[in-house]
């Protein structure tokens, strides 16, 4: 069993000129083409020891309620034949709702929030599906360019099935008016793919009187082999 | 058939989400095996060190044996041993790794691989992630690797740690430029 290679202009090609730190971050050299053997589709499916409860809920970390947004982000992890991805790690990280990240490194003259950590994770149930709670990120400020903006995300790292599955990306948020402007982003050549980066508001995953939802699918590398049919 | 969902970079501040504790610890003492401390820096096509990359290695066991499902083989996992590591660089763009040196594994061509590790490489700056292997210097198996002989012959040593002590090795990353490291397209 090996896994399909990723369709032209899906995931960013690493010389990006727009988005400034990959100018002297990618390879000049062309990449070497290989066979996928054990050693790839092979890979860490679980490499914590532990997840405690509260890894799924950002916003009962600490003492307090955080401030800002409260929201709901769930969805379901899949490959490209749709075939639920069950028990896999999902790891989130993000700014808190004025835009700062609890970085030691992150400058933006924004506050911190003492409730507010911005980390989570969790593992997918048998159906493949996850869920976080969580504070609505703010756009930031950096510098790349004159007066640039990220659009608010949170950064999501899974690994699937195999070490080929690997996937780091961004979910961001529908109809932000920062797109247009995003190097990052916009990164990613085909319309199409950049646009499953858009989590969808869903009034289903929304709680009355509580919390917005949104849903966030994530698809993950498949397998060549033909699914079998049932 | 559903849409891949496509790569976003790092970005510079994922530490306090992607550090897990004992991510340098692929080998926990007990495991059986010759233990090793692989140690590196990375760098970028200035020759400026890479304080915000994370690394990622992926391994089997010293008996050739891979501790997931997809792994057939008839050989003993090691309850000591899971095969994962992650180490985000220091300000210095160094990481270091405590691990064994892996069995060999069979290759796609069904002969068996020099040992190796599969290493995945992150950061702000990065897109889409890169994914090289490591070797060890001292390993006759390399001569025969089917992976290291698709690499031109003047950049293998790019993906072959040096031993600088008998249980140290040295594996510098270079992102660009002179010497710059093999990436795979797999």
């Amino acid at each position: 069993m090996t896994l399909r290679r990723p369709p032209a202009g899906t995931h960013p090609p690493n010389d990006s000129p727009g988005y400034r730190s990959t100018t002297f971050r990618h390879p000049k050299e062309p990449l070497v083409i290989i066979p996928q053997t054990l050693s790839e589709i092979t890979g860490p499916a679980y490499p914590y020891g532990r997840i405690e409860v509260t890894d799924n809920d950002l916003t009962v970390q600490h003492a307090g309620e955080p401030l800002g947004e409260r929201i709901i982000v769930q969805g379901q992890v899949l490959d490209e034949d749709g075939r639920p991805i069950p028990n896999t790690l999902v790891e989130i990280w993000q700014a808190n709702a004025a835009g700062r990240y609890t970085h030691r490194v992150d400058s933006h003259p924004a506050p911190l929030d003492p409730n507010f950590s911005g980390a989570g994770r969790t593992l997918t149930d048998a159906e493949g599906r996850y869920r976080f709670v969580t504070i609505k990120p703010g756009a930031y400020p950096w510098l790349n360019h004159d007066n640039a903006w990220r659009p608010a995300h949170i950064h999501f790292s899974l690994f699937g099935t195999s070490f080929l599955s690997r996937l780091i990306t961004q979910m961001y948020f529908p109809g932000d008016p920062l797109f247009p402007y995003d190097p990052i982003m916009n990164s990613i050549p085909d319309e199409r793919a950049r646009q499953r980066l858009i989590a969808n508001f869903d009034l289903n995953v929304t709680r009355p009187e509580w919390a917005l939802g949104y849903t966030f699918d994530i698809v993950l590398r498949g397998s060549n082999a033909t699914p079998m049919e049932t | 058939m559903s849409g891949l969902t496509p790569f976003q970079t790092l970005g510079p501040f994922f530490d306090f989400g992607l550090v897990i504790p004992d991510g340098d610890v692929v080998a926990k003492p007990e495991s059986s095996g010759r233990h090793v401390l692989i140690e590196g820096t990375i760098r970028d096509g200035n020759g400026d060190a890479l304080s915000d990359a994370l690394i990622e290695i992926w391994q089997a066991n010293a008996e050739g044996k891979y501790r997931h499902v997809a792994d057939h083989q008839e050989r003993p996992l090691d309850p000591a041993f899971h095969g994962f590591g992650r180490v985000a660089t220091s300000a210095q763009g160094e990481f270091t790794f405590k691990t064994v040196v892996p069995g060999r594994v069979p290759g796609a061509n069904g002969k068996l691989q020099a040992p190796h590790l599969a290493v995945g490489v992150l950061a702000r700056g990065v897109l889409t992630r890169l994914v090289t292997r490591l070797y060890f210097e001292d390993e006759p198996s390399n001569a025969e690797d089917e992976i290291l002989s698709l690499v031109p012959a003047k950049r293998r040593s790019t993906l072959i740690a040096r031993r600088i002590e008998p249980d140290r090795y040295r594996f510098d990353i270079i992102l660009q430029g002179l010497g710059e490291t093999v990436f795979f397209d797999v």
